[in-house]
């Protein structure tokens, strides 16, 4: 179970990384270009760290279970031969529905005020999730929550500005940012869903009680809607699935175009 | 200017003036300029695009138009004269070899 | 030193290697020289990001996918060096990126040649960016004070770009079969336009003797190219491929490599817009600029609303 864990918070971070680097040579002006690249590596270095432990968790499992972990025929073929797995099998070898990335961040970039909006609330969430997790009682996933922490907070700072500068900015921007975080908000219910895998790192110490954050989250996005003089948005219904591998659309693609040199040319070095 | 050129350039984020402090007990020192709406966007700027190899532990930004500068025409006049002040330089006062490292 | 002219006093700082700043007195045609030269160098960083940037969400490790997107990103920062250093001249990157949209201003060529497998990331970062830097090496140099500091900055950063090409050209060229295949593909297809980098020939290149004269430039067009071609032909060694032209032979009386008759009819027809990418190259920049401009505009609405609030607080 902590691998699933483990490894969700790697999928998140990779996901959210993928989308982010799409804008790189593409942005609104050179500075923040080269910013949003900035958080795009911070998303990919911590997705690194992740995979990484999460292939030691995985290389420690007795044999027996390994092969019934992932269902991907060429995680399968590594087991078989006996190999030791390492981060880019882990990203790049795994099927869709064992990606437990949330659907929020591989909704696709559209327009700024959208990638605004995708990283405000996701980066919110990341801000209290990291915060909490430093207090895990897995001395690896506390040390990556302290590191990502700093990222983390800069990010939320980042996304709170240009939600504010676009909300209370020209009429046109107010209008796609409301439009943004209208169209995303029903991605954002599952970020506190306790799914079987949080209640099982709840229980044993080693992760965080998300439906615990919720308030905390709404608040702070409320504050931030509220100087950016954007409506919450009404709307109850939230979509779910990504935390257990039903994903949107998005995700195959995303696959499909990033995954494509390891499944073409197995077990090279590049 | 034309109207052409006005229409191109009317909206451009204002050009800021960076100025980075590399380690502590350092001077800050120019490093260069970026566009940011305001001062604020400019420091984060300044952090994103001339800290990227840990190059700072503080940044000052000034909007570029606030920046006097002296006119070289009268250089002559402004830095000549320091030129035979040379007591102001430490090799100018000679110590005895025991001392070292003053 | 008795002073007669701005131009005498500019012709000796020049001679004496001292550097000219952006409030000294300067001849038009030297500050039209630097503005040309620079936001062309600015552009090719800019552009330069596109055909690469293409292999970001494809990069075949996630180490390889994160050097490249530093890479790329570096890429801006050097766009934005430059652009600031030519912005210091009196024209601003506004004005820039319209010349560059108009096709007004030029961008190095290379950048309209098609990235079409992992293996041209290699080729790029060790052909294009080593020829870059041996343009750029020179520069520090350079005559105009700005100019010089941003290329200490940008060489600095570019030194890495060039071994990481280098290293994914050695663990293609020492992998399998099908890799060593797409080594040899990317260098046959980069060799030739890298080459074409340096510019046309010195006797076809009117601008070079008075960029030198200024120190503007400090090596002629084919002084760079030959330089390039024989440590180029050193490190095809190191990698065990081939070199793409037939005719490069060691010549004992020069003590350089001879290499084969460049294609100029193709470099010209690509400078002109003929080359595979040049409408792609340029469109995505075009949009990019465009799609962002309501961005760029709410971001100034916004910090005027902010300041006329804060005005009023303190009048209050």
């Amino acid at each position: 179970m902590k691998l699933a864990y483990t490894l969700r918070l790697a999928d998140d971070a990779l996901i959210i990384g993928h989308r982010l680097s799409e804008w790189c040579g593409h942005g609104p002006i050179l500075e923040q270009d080269i910013a949003l690249t900035n958080t795009s590596l911070d998303h990919l270095g911590r997705a690194r760290s992740l995979y990484q432990y999460a292939a030691d968790l995985f290389n420690a499992l007795p044999a027996a279970e390994k092969p019934s972990v992932f269902s991907s025929v060429a995680i399968q073929g590594l087991v078989a031969a006996g190999t030791a797995i390492d981060e880019d099998d882990v990203a790049y070898l795994r099927d869709g529905w064992d990606f437990r990335n949330l659907l929020l961040v591989e909704q696709p970039n559209n327009d700024w005020a959208y990638t605004v909006a995708r990283s405000f609330y996701f980066d919110t969430f990341n801000f209290y999730f990291f915060s909490a997790l430093q207090q895990s009682n897995d001395t690896a996933l506390a040390a990556i929550a302290a590191k990502s922490l700093k990222e983390i907070t800069y990010h939320l700072r980042w996304s709170s500005e240009w939600v504010i500068r676009l909300g209370d900015g020209t009429e046109e921007s107010h209008q796609r940012m409301q439009q943004a975080v209208s169209d995303l908000w029903m991605y954002t219910g599952e970020m506190f869903v306790m799914n079987a895998a949080d209640q099982d790192a709840v229980q044993h110490g080693y992760g965080v009680d998300v439906d615990a954050l919720k308030t905390l989250w709404m608040e702070r996005v409320k504050a931030v809607f509220d100087e950016a003089t954007l409506a919450m948005p009404a709307g109850t219904w939230m979509q779910s699935g990504g935390k257990d591998g039903k994903h949107t659309d998005n995700l195959g693609y995303i696959l499909a175009e990033m995954q494509f040199m390891q499944r073409t040319y197995p077990g090279m070095e590049w | 200017m034309t109207n052409d050129k006005m229409n191109i350039t009317k909206n451009e984020w204002p050009l800021w003036e960076v100025f980075i402090r590399s380690k502590a007990g350092l001077d800050h020192k120019h490093a260069g300029s970026l566009h940011a709406a305001d001062e604020q966007m400019a420091i984060e700027n300044a952090r994103d695009v001339y800290t990227r190899r840990m190059e700072g532990v503080s940044i000052w930004v000034v909007e570029s138009k606030y920046i006097h500068a002296s006119d070289p025409g009268e250089s002559a006049s402004l830095y000549d004269p320091a030129n035979d002040k040379i007591y102001r330089h430490p090799t100018f006062y000679e110590l005895p070899d025991e001392v070292k490292y003053m | 030193m008795p002073v007669h002219s701005f131009q005498e006093h500019f012709d000796s700082l020049i001679d004496r290697e001292i550097t000219i700043e952006p409030k000294d007195w300067m001849p038009d045609d030297y500050r039209k020289t630097l503005i040309r030269q620079i936001s062309q160098h600015a552009h090719s960083e800019i552009v330069g990001m596109l055909p690469e940037g293409n292999w970001i969400t494809r990069a075949p490790s996630l180490r390889r996918k994160a050097v490249l997107l530093a890479k790329v990103q570096d890429e801006a920062g050097h766009g934005l060096y430059l652009y600031s250093a030519a912005e210091t001249l009196g024209i601003t990157r506004d004005e820039m990126y319209n010349q560059l949209h108009t096709g007004k201003a030029k961008y190095s060529s290379i950048f309209n040649y098609p990235t079409l497998t992992w293996a041209d990331m290699g080729a790029i970062g060790w052909l294009v960016d080593g020829a870059a830097i041996m343009n750029q090496v020179p520069l520090c140099r350079t005559s105009y004070g700005p100019y010089a500091r941003a290329m200490v900055r940008v060489c600095k950063e570019e030194s890495f770009h060039q071994r990481q090409g280098f290293e994914i050209m050695l663990t293609l060229a020492k992998g399998t079969e099908i890799q060593k295949k797409m080594a040899q593909d990317a260098f046959n297809r980069w060799w030739w336009p890298s080459i074409m980098m340096f510019g046309p020939t010195d006797a076809e290149s009117p601008n070079t003797e008075q960029s030198v004269r200024w120190r503007i430039k400090r090596f002629t067009n084919d002084e760079l190219r030959q330089k390039f071609v024989d440590v180029t032909v050193e490190q095809t060694k190191v990698l065990g491929l081939e070199m793409p032209d037939k005719d490069i032979k060691w010549n004992e009386e020069r003590g350089h490599y001879d290499f084969g008759p460049i294609n100029w009819d193709e470099f010209w027809n690509v400078v002109k817009g003929n080359g595979p990418c040049n409408k792609q190259r340029l469109d995505a920049r075009k949009n990019a600029w465009d799609n962002g401009k309501w961005v760029r505009d709410a971001a100034m609405a916004h910090a005027a609303k902010r300041k006329a609030r804060e005005g009023g607080v303190k009048a209050a």
